[in-house]
């Protein structure tokens, strides 16, 4: 192997710092009482406190998932604190009240987002250590009736909405993870597309973990209503700490009749040092349903960071001729591991569904597909193409796939084609040969093998996610 | 053409090289001047495509010995892309497919590297699409090729088209091209060979690495060079070429065995 493809891969981390804000931060552990503390501080109806209550007693009940092809230390759940929000202020009507000390974290992210919401037509909802603290283009997009807020705040405002759909994709006990999460979840994004409305502009979240030891839980919920349609775009960051942190996101999407739901992540999560020391267990469970008759539910992921990644971006498609489409771009170097992929779900009559993933292992990483694609007996006509491709750089990472196929009806038509490459020194000569450096050689082979899920990218993010992925692959070539 | 007035292009002294450990190379003299066409021949196994890549500074082969001076200075501190940059291009005789990157995009990223490094122009993908076609068509390819994978599902003539397109578009100073004729027909050789002899010029110089005289029956050699062993063990002009058509490879060997008995 040439040095070249040695080193290829060490590029520091650039978000790790530290905002010094003065957090409220609820004592370690878990139990009933931290469930009716968060409950409390976040003033929430009865309805909400059950909710969590018997998603606590059954996650009690539950074991930690062992199939996931990746290795950790056993979570200490008792060392957690399950609660962290920035000191309480007054609610902000502008972006010019916020503490001055949060904007330049954004700065150092690479985020102006007051620039950039105003310059790319974005409203960025801000998550920062579970409380929302400012939401811009609200006004903008009330006119229309569309609701785009923090979960806490639509707790409040429109409970009745929350009530109806939360938990209706991704049940309290679906998995472990899940089960956590809402019993915990401290708050996320709140999104509802009326009847009809076509979303104006792209809805932008950023999210960060910010004190230290401080699982974030968030909680998202987003619902397109018949003939609406949305593309939501969800990037993450967080700063350098030596302990693992625990991410246990729920993302429940619902599309009605004829609706379109896009949903892009672009993650770059804390991934630990290159010894493996530290960084995010980003265990997330991402589902859509696609409910109406259709109905479309996309999932871009790009996913670069943390330590150890376990998500399943996933579509229900319950709708006749509902469409859902998976395009995954998943990155690991140094000590990553990734387990990740989707679940197709075919139920309605003339479903249909894409999946398109793209592992890229560097270092001592390992990278694995994992995808079902279920055909039920009422699907039929239902189709499915999944495409799995993986890429090692360099000899000592690894790419698994796991593709799981279930077809219940004879009509149904499911293709899954997988290839693996390398990229070798050969390929790097003939670069060279013709003037062309090992990094820029690099980059362009990731950039076209990762092409057909680029493109399913709003323009910022692809541009974003391509200049990642060159950082997450720069370091001392040559 | 061999011209009076032409500057030395590339020396190679003593050139030894191994790979894995085994040595390849033992001990390798060539001088290439300016406006020169040269045959490198030899049977199987006797170090062409070695030599060839050594030139190149492909990373699996070690320099264990020797010198290579090109335009005056030493090439082996250079790395592979330097090399490349200052006009060193090597045709592959098995170019390598890269799945995902276009055609038209690998083109135009090395023909602006090259441009940038000779302080001239670089071009943006419009006109870079338009000098390209033009080129494309001298060698009869399709269009369609800009739009593939480099090198991806050609077939063995299309990838040769597409190193000597790569040739045209970089306008090297020394050109080595490694078995270019192999997995030719007669037609694509023709016009593979019609290609080469438009780019050669009294500027630059061509080495021609090839097991048969076929080629040079389209480019003439000014020199013909045959190896045995990791060594140039017989030198000539191209007439030497007919004659190892004619006669094999195995003379020359027992020719040099007796001259070294009757030495002794």
């Amino acid at each position: 192997m040439s040095t070249a493809l040695q080193n290829l891969v060490n590029q520091p981390y650039k978000h790790g710092f530290v905002t010094d804000i003065e957090s409220d931060v609820a004592p370690k552990g878990l139990n009933e009482d931290t469930i009716r503390l968060i409950s409390a501080k976040k003033a929430e109806p009865e309805w909400l406190l059950e909710f969590r209550l018997k998603a606590y007693r059954h996650w009690l009940e539950m074991q930690e998932p062992k199939w996931p092809n990746v290795k950790y230390p056993k979570i200490d759940f008792q060392a957690i604190s399950y609660y962290s929000a920035p000191k309480a202020r007054n609610k902000l009507a502008s972006m010019d009240e916020v503490d001055p000390e949060l904007l330049r974290t954004f700065e150092k992210l690479g985020v102006p987002m007051n620039e950039r919401a105003a310059l790319a037509g974005v409203a960025v909802d801000v998550i920062f250590d579970s409380v929302s603290v400012a939401t811009t283009y609200k006004q903008k997009l009330a006119e229309v009736g569309i609701i785009f807020c923090s979960i806490s705040e639509a707790v409040r405002e429109h409970p009745e909405l929350v009530k109806q759909y939360l938990g209706s994709v991704v049940p309290p006990g679906d998995n472990y993870y899940a089960a956590l999460n809402s019993a915990v979840f401290t708050d996320g994004s709140f999104c509802f597309i009326p009847k009809g409305v076509k979303c104006p502009m792209d809805l932008s979240t950023y999210f960060r973990i910010n004190t230290e030891a401080s699982g974030q839980f968030e909680r998202t919920l987003i619902v397109a209503e018949e003939g609406a349609s949305v593309s939501y775009l969800e990037g993450c960051t967080a700063p350098k700490f030596d302990t693992n942190q625990l991410h246990a996101a729920v993302v429940e999407l619902i599309a009605l009749d004829n609706a379109d739901i896009k949903y892009s992540t672009v993650q770059n999560w804390y991934a630990g040092d290159e010894n493996g020391v530290g960084g995010i267990y980003n265990f997330v469970t991402k589902r859509g349903l696609c409910k109406g008759v259709n109905s479309r539910i996309s999932w871009t992921q790009v996913e670069t960071g943390s330590a150890i990644t376990w998500k399943y971006p996933s579509c229900v498609l319950r709708g006749d001729n509902s469409v859902g489409e998976f395009y995954s771009v998943a990155l690991t170097n140094h000590h990553q591991q990734a387990d990740t992929g989707t679940k197709m779900v075919h139920i309605g009559k003339n479903t249909r569904s894409t999946i398109i993933s793209k592992g890229i292992s560097a270092g001592q990483s390992n990278n694995s597909y994992r995808g079902l694609v279920r055909i039920t007996p009422t699907a039929h006509g239902a189709r499915n193409y999944s495409q799995c491709d993986s890429m090692l750089i360099g000899a000592r990472c690894g790419a698994n796939t796991f593709p799981y196929i279930q077809v219940r009806n004879h009509s149904a038509k499911v293709e899954h084609e997988a290839s693996t490459s390398k990229i070798g020194e050969d390929q790097l000569f003939y670069f060279a040969q013709r003037g062309i450096g090992a990094e820029e050689a690099v980059s362009m082979i990731i950039n076209g093998f990762c092409k057909d899920v680029f493109q399913q990218l709003p323009m910022e993010f692809a541009v974003e996610a391509t200049k990642l992925l060159g950082l997450k692959l720069e370091g001392s070539v040559g | 053409m061999i011209c009076q007035d032409s500057k030395t292009l590339l020396e190679v002294r003593g050139l030894r090289a191994t790979v894995n450990g085994i040595e390849i190379l033992k001990s390798i003299d060539l001088t290439v001047k300016s406006g020169e066409v040269h045959a490198l021949m030899g049977p199987n196994g006797s170090g062409k495509s070695t030599f060839a890549k050594v030139l190149a500074g492909h990373p699996a082969y070690t320099v264990t010995g020797g010198t290579i001076r090109y335009e005056g200075a030493s090439l082996l501190d250079l790395a592979p892309e330097a090399r490349a940059r200052a006009g060193l291009f090597l045709g592959f005789q098995y170019p390598i497919e890269i799945p995902g990157v276009a055609n038209s995009q690998f083109l135009r990223l090395a023909y602006n590297t090259v441009q940038a490094q000779r302080g001239k122009d670089e071009l943006d993908p419009l006109e870079f699409d338009d000098f390209v076609r033009e080129k494309m068509k001298l060698l009869g390819m399709n269009p369609d090729f800009l739009d593939r994978s480099v090198n991806e599902g050609f077939s063995g003539g299309e990838k040769k088209r597409n190193e000597i397109l790569q040739m045209a578009l970089l306008e090297p100073r020394l050109a080595i091209l490694d078995e270019t004729d192999s997995g030719l027909d007669i037609d694509a050789l023709r016009v593979v060979a019609e290609g080469v002899n438009r780019l050669a010029t009294r500027d630059n110089a061509i080495v021609l690495v090839t097991h048969y005289q076929r080629m040079l029956n389209y480019i003439v050699p000014d020199y013909v060079h045959v190896m045995g062993a990791g060594r140039i063990i017989k030198t000539g002009g191209s007439e030497l070429a007919l004659e190892l058509e004619a006669r094999g490879y195995d003379w020359v060997g027992a020719e040099l065995k007796a001259a070294a008995g009757a030495a002794a």
